[in-house]
């Protein structure tokens, strides 16, 4: 390794064992994360000073020109940033949709002003951004989105509605897919706009799920206004920003797959998988059911396997951002975490049954919470059959049925 | 930092000569023409010449013995690419299993006097471990009965892979008595033409040679005893992993073969008039196994890099050669049996080479350990 290298390594780690608070480098409660926005809650107040810190040097978003705020690292710093992070097991400072969602795409096809309106903001956590995709009518057929924005004096008066936006009930602003052409075949008439969530005629409200939670929601838009100027990319091209994006967000989502354990996890950790079946069915050293102890085998290797594609698929496309691999790693991860999720409710018999009250500790009533969270994993950003469809041709290169037939029609 | 999953430009170059080479001299045909003529050695003895002359038989050999030290990773480059045309050679048996046990196990003498003698292609050897119908090296029950000279081996072994055409055969016993104790391990290098030692072939499935062996007191000198003294199972362990890792490089060849047959034909193969490529049914299954593949090849190339590098210790690589064995072993079956089914009819015609890959993947499975015995191992190995 370069000397260069070397000494940005000593420098980052003096820095974050200066300034990373000691309870920030703990294992992080759900409750504890940190969203930002303006109305920011900061459970521990370690938390803010943590972001503040981070945000101050661009570090919550590493790799983003400095001028927007980021931190301005080429790839190989990100990386040992990211390596002295996780030495320290120190919690990220932000969780986001802006950085891991809108920033990449703004960066990619954003206005100068777009950019320096919203990347600054996103690296310090002040705005909390949602996205506007799926509606009532439009899940996997996406493209068929109807909620339309028309031009008057300027502004785009925007009406219609969508469902199962995250957190849009605590979010500052939104990324919207809206139809700007009605004429245009489906993919050609849809534009990326950004619109304040406090605007006159947004309403939210909470959707509650299978799990008790209510992380998504259905959102309205009654003639809401929307400066011409918060357009992204081209009018009536927003189709090409919505599918970057997605790439963007099924890398974010393929994440879920890595919390079985990185590769060649150690199982040091008290809440993987096997030390978790370990405590209620092990006997002598080892699990006491094999057919059990064998799938629990094979989901660990292929979670092993599953972490160092993520980490090769990362240095094959090293500048190039994220690529169709991105379906395959969304498939996959969703994937694992639902086995992951199975496993531990199988291995943990009826403890990890309840749902409330007496006779459960807390992490025996979140495993029926997150089992069945989980099942969302292979429905939200894509579902694992429009993943399969993406590989099949674009990785692939299968021919299309639907392109043959209307070709013979 | 972690060490780079990419390949050097040199890895590349060398894998792509492999690649050419195999296509042109070694292709599939090759291997029906060796099945279909009962060839009596099983393999191409001119093209095993030609293949040492690319270095092939030294890739992992330090150059201190005559080799080229292109590392584990190297020779697992190659096997990747006979694995693509199921070339039969002594790759396996001689270098992978024969050389390895020799470098791993072997005393420097040992080491200076075989190895040369290996990468120059003068010496064929086969390891004769397993004893059943299954890969168990914890059961060994042949012995080693000290004698005047060294020893005297008796027992039986099974599946030696190329046991008819090796010139050395390098047999695991335990110890009956002696100073290193009863129980204790030995590979003693024998002679094929060793007096008592009997050798039947047996054709495999994939149309490969294997070989059953009895022993009965098979006398072999003391010198001939690898490391000249007692191995640990941990050091046969060793040994073991290195060659299921290569393993799972030749096996992980001939997956991505299947598996780019199969998409070719989807692609080709009309049905209701449209290529059945264009059918949901079978897309998804097409993408499924292009994930399964795409963790293989991370997996392996891990495993095949932690071999070659001087900080990873034994856990490290028992547990990655496991883990390679297991989901290598797993994907080959997925892969060849969906070749099967995707081609229809035609992949049940003995005409088309897509069946050979069918029967390449269960023998393969099988050697070394299959899926259930490595989840297993690697289950013990992380403690649960």
């Amino acid at each position: 390794m370069s000397g260069e290298f070397k000494q940005f390594r000593l420098e980052t780690r003096d820095w974050l064992e200066r300034n990373c608070p000691a309870s920030m480098r703990a294992p992080m409660p759900p409750e504890e994360v940190v969203w930002g926005g303006r109305d920011a809650e900061f459970v521990n107040p370690d938390s803010k000073l943590w972001l503040e810190r981070m945000a101050a040097r661009g570090w919550t978003c590493p790799t983003w020109p400095a001028e927007f705020g980021g931190g301005g690292l080429n790839p190989a710093q990100a990386g040992i940033l990211a390596e002295e992070l996780a030495r320290i097991d120190a919690r990220p400072p932000l969780t986001s949709f802006g950085i891991s969602m809108l920033g990449p795409v703004l960066l990619e096809y954003g206005t100068l002003e777009q950019k320096l309106e919203h990347l600054p903001k996103i690296v310090r956590g002040e705005i909390r951004w949602c996205q506007g995709y799926s509606e009532p009518g439009s899940g996997s057929d996406l493209a068929s989105l109807n909620t339309r924005a028309d031009l008057q004096d300027g502004y785009y008066l925007i009406n219609g509605s969508k469902v199962w936006t995250s957190y849009a009930d605590k979010a500052d602003w939104i990324f919207c897919l809206v139809r700007t052409d009605f004429e245009a075949p489906k993919h050609q008439g849809i534009s990326f706009v950004l619109f304040d969530m406090a605007s006159e005629g947004v309403s939210t409200r909470p959707i509650k799920l299978i799990s008790g939670s209510s992380p998504f929601c259905e959102t309205f838009f009654d003639n809401v206004k929307a400066p011409a100027a918060n357009i992204v990319g081209r009018l009536n091209d927003g189709w090409t920003i919505a599918k970057r994006l997605l790439q963007h967000e099924r890398t974010m989502i393929s994440g879920f797959g890595l919390a079985g354990g990185q590769a060649e996890g150690g199982g040091a950790s008290e809440t993987t998988l096997e030390s978790i079946a370990m405590r209620y069915r092990g006997d002598k050293g080892r699990l006491s059911n094999p057919v059990l102890r064998d799938r629990i085998a094979q989901f660990k290797i292929d979670s092993e396997a599953f972490a160092l594609t993520s980490r090769r698929s990362a240095e094959e496309s090293t500048g190039g951002g994220p690529n169709h691999i991105s379906s395959m790693l969304k498939y996959y991860g969703c994937e694992l975490n639902k086995r992951r999720c199975e496993l531990l409710l199988e291995a943990a018999g009826n403890r990890a049954l309840g749902w409330e009250g007496e006779g459960f500790d807390e992490e025996e009533l979140s495993l029926a919470r997150e089992w069945l969270r989980s099942k969302a994993n292979s429905i939200e950003g894509g579902t694992a059959e429009i993943q399969l469809n993406v590989i099949a041709r674009r990785v692939l290169d299968l021919p299309d049925l639907t392109g043959i037939l209307r070709g013979k029609r | 930092m972690a060490a780079s999953m990419l390949l050097s430009e040199e890895q590349q170059l060398l894998r792509e000569s492999a690649r050419g080479f195999c296509r042109e001299q070694a292709p599939i045909s090759l291997h029906r023409k060796l099945r279909d003529s009962r060839d009596p050695d099983g393999f191409d003895r001119d093209l095993w010449r030609r293949m040492v002359d690319l270095g092939w038989s030294g890739m992992a050999v330090p150059e201190e013995f005559g080799g080229y030290g292109f590392g584990h990773l190297g020779l697992g480059l190659v096997l990747q690419e006979t694995g693509r045309t199921l070339v039969d050679s002594p790759l396996i048996a001689t270098v992978l299993l024969g050389a390895n046990a020799i470098l791993e196990l072997g005393s420097d003498r040992q080491k200076a006097e075989l190895l040369p003698r290996v990468v120059a292609g003068e010496l064929l050897l086969a390891l004769a471990l397993d004893e059943g119908a299954l890969h168990d090296p914890a059961r060994i029950e042949a012995t080693a009965f000290a004698s005047e000279n060294g020893y005297a081996l008796n027992g039986a072994k099974t599946f030696v892979l190329d046991g008819h055409v090796a010139d050395r055969i390098i047999v695991v016993a335990r110890d009956n008595d002696g100073s290193n104790g009863a129980g204790a391990l030995g590979l003693f290098l024998i002679d094929a033409a060793a007096p008592g030692l009997e050798i039947t072939r047996t054709i495999m499935v994939d149309g490969r040679n294997s070989a059953n062996l009895h022993l009965s007191n098979v006398q072999v000198s003391a010198d001939r005893r690898l490391g000249e003294s007692a191995t640990s199972p941990a050091d046969l362990d060793r040994m073991l992993d290195i060659a299921r890792v290569g393993l799972a490089a030749e096996m992980l060849g001939s997956i991505e073969e299947v598996f780019e047959r199969t998409l070719d034909y989807l692609r080709q193969r009309e049905q209701f008039g449209v290529p059945i490529g264009a059918f949901q049914a079978l897309q998804h299954r097409a993408a499924e196994m292009y994930s399964e593949i795409e963790l293989s090849k991370s997996l392996l190339r891990t495993a095949l890099a932690a071999l070659d590098d001087p900080v990873s210790d034994h856990r490290r690589i028992a547990k990655l050669a496991s883990a390679a064995k297991a989901k290598l072993s797993e994907v080959f079956f997925l892969v060849s049996n969906e070749g099967i089914q995707m081609h229809g009819g035609i992949g049940m015609t003995d005409e088309f080479d897509i069946g050979f890959f069918l029967k390449r993947a269960r023998v393969a499975q099988q050697f070394l350990g299959d899926a259930g015995f490595h989840r297993d191992r690697y289950a013990a190995l992380h403690c649960f």
